[in-house]
């Protein structure tokens, strides 16, 4: 499979990545390789096959509704990028 | 003095030959003056390390006697450490001090190890040579020229120079053991579930696992015990009773029955690495072993497998690098679009980018059936390949890698690249324990054998691992330049 330049933009817009279009074009071979060599899995016999989640296909497991964690909202805040007021400072999201 | 192992350690220290602050200040020493040839820490702790030998050396006096108690090691920076920055190697966390310990953290912290720093590592684990790292290539101690191998490759350079007697690692398709192989020492990947994923920062959550690196199989299975055990915090941990990995190493192999794997020798094997493979093997026939041919007829596909189901799975875990609560963030973002993108495109390398819309493009509408899925039903048929062969032999021997340790730069396709692991991968997809360990030198260069175990199966492995040492001395050998 090749990947144009154009589905590369598609692509890091569904990842919230910011790409130029010169970075796109570098992409595209890499990608395009990749997805040629994954190719590889058409021709495996996998009918009827379940498909497998977890190497040790355990269920997930439950713990008592306790509380565990203590309140560590400075220690978070201290590492944050912009904090005022307790809050999370976040670009201005409605107009 | 160097030279010593970190089991050996533990026996001079648990007899008072030497005090913990000593032995830390060897091992800083040596960071200090041979690291700049390698890089292969972001961040040393000395302060720290001191405070915490001082604290050890209190405890020896006291006749305490805790698994790693005053024994120097070095974490894998995509271990959170409380207080220290945890980087994953990525811009994305560069300015990320971790407010929590990992749980192998402070598991090895209450068995007295004491933390020389954090080593260098390929940006989120996602590489096998160590050029993907924000801060700089690691190079490899038997040639500098070389890569060390990757994502561990900070942790495998360093005990390599013996800049430090053991470090963990992770390994997700290979990344303790290819790393381990390439720099000549001793590496663990356990099965998945025995060491806690909790604040080891998150690649691809069904394969990721810790483990140890280190000389011999021995320090390995000490590390391991510190390391290993139920965790409630991490939900795939697994819940069994507390286990002596050590407990095997004399283990005579009279009987065992080991596996070879013939697509494990087949073409892109290095001649000369066969060469030093057949030789392991009649090591281990000479201690009694039974050797037996077998087959994995699917672990051709192990590769483009991986390649599906690593990228889905990392690029969910790293949607939460948004810039907004820690973490890299662009400067006068317009919205909040402008502020997630941004931050991402800035934080974030080529190759992970890469294997994040890979990820993206797999798992996007129309497409999951075609590649998520059927990746996930080879991953059954490379799990049930390992199923069969286990029930006619114990172990599982091949070589780590199908060449060499590499230059710098000589593998600039993303491909090539993703094809060094072609041996470590399929033990990670079907969650197997797995270890690599040195088992020859060609032009300088070490070579590594692989070891895969039945599920929870680590106390054998590192037996057979430890009655291979016992009759072998590559694993003592160590690059000059570092000697």
């Amino acid at each position: 499979m090749s990947v144009e330049a154009s589905e590369v933009q598609r692509i890091a817009h569904l990842a919230r990545l910011a790409m130029s279009d010169e970075q796109a074009r570098e992409f595209a071979g890499g990608l395009s390789d990749i997805f040629a060599f994954v190719e590889q899995l058409d021709g495996a016999p996998i009918d009827g096959v379940e498909p497998m989640a977890h190497p040790l296909d355990a269920e997930q497991r439950l713990r008592p509704d306790a509380v565990t964690e203590t309140d560590n909202r400075e220690g978070f805040q201290a590492i944050a990028p912009a904090v005022e007021g307790g809050l999370y400072l976040v670009p201005r999201v409605i107009e | 003095m160097s030279q010593e192992t970190l089991s050996g350690w533990v026996r001079k220290l648990q007899a008072r030959e030497i005090s913990s602050r000593e032995l830390t200040r060897l091992y800083l020493d040596r960071i200090e003056r041979l690291d700049p040839q390698l890089n292969s820490f972001i961040t040393v702790t000395a302060e720290s390390a001191l405070a915490q030998a001082e604290a050890a050396d209190a405890r020896l006096a006291n006749g305490e006697q805790t698994p790693l108690l005053g024994v120097p090691v070095a974490q894998k920076d995509i271990f959170c450490t409380e207080g220290v920055r945890t980087s994953c190697g990525s811009r994305m966390l560069d300015p990320f001090v971790s407010p929590y310990n990992a749980t192998v953290v402070e598991r090895m912290n209450a068995a007295g190890a004491v933390m020389l720093g954090k080593t260098n590592m390929d940006e989120f684990a996602m590489g096998s040579s160590n050029e993907t790292s924000f801060y700089g290539p690691v190079r490899n101690p038997w040639d500098t020229e070389r890569v060390p191998g990757g994502s561990s490759g900070g942790s495998a350079a360093a005990v390599g120079a013996r800049l430090v007697p053991g470090a963990t690692g992770t390994d997700t398709g290979g990344s303790i053991r290819q790393p381990a192989a390439f720099c000549g020492i001793t590496g663990l990947k356990p099965t998945y579930g025995r060491v806690s994923r909790y604040g080891m920062i998150a690649f691809a959550s069904s394969l990721d696992q810790g483990g140890p690196m280190a000389v011999t199989a021995e320090d390995c299975g000490l590390m391991l015990n510190a390391m290993a055990g139920f965790d409630e915090r991490d939900s795939t941990s697994v819940e069994r009773p507390a286990e002596d990995f050590t407990a095997g190493l004399n283990q005579d192999l009279t009987g065992l029955r080991i596996g070879l794997p013939k697509e494990f020798f087949g073409e892109g094997l290095d001649e000369k690495v066969r060469g030093v493979i057949d030789a392991a093997v009649e090591v281990l026939k000479g201690r009694g072993a039974e050797i037996r041919e077998v087959s994995l007829p699917n672990s051709h596909l192990s590769v483009p497998a991986y390649y599906v189901v690593a990228p889905a799975e990392c690029s969910s875990n790293l949607a939460r690098f948004d810039g907004v609560r820690y973490g890299h963030r662009c400067d006068n973002p317009e919205d909040l679009m402008d502020l997630y993108t941004r931050s991402r495109g800035e934080g974030f390398g080529d190759e992970v980018k890469r294997r994040i819309m890979v990820g993206t493009y797999v798992l996007s509408a129309g497409y999951y059936d075609a590649y998520y899925l059927k990746a996930q039903k080879v991953r059954r048929i490379i799990a049930d390949d390992f199923r069969n062969a286990f029930e006619d032999v114990d172990v599982l021997l091949g070589p780590t890698t199908p060449e060499l340790p590499f230059a710098l730069g000589a593998k600039a396709d993303p491909v090539s690249m993703y094809l060094s692991d072609i041996y470590t991968i399929a033990a990670n997809l079907a969650g197997l324990p797995a270890m690599s360990l040195p088992a020859g030198e060609i032009d300088g260069l070490p070579v590594g054998l692989q070891l895969i175990g039945n599920y929870f199966d680590e106390a054998r492995l590192l037996g057979v691992a430890h009655q291979y040492q016992q009759e072998t001395d590559w694993h003592t050998r160590v690059p000059a330049a570092f000697a």
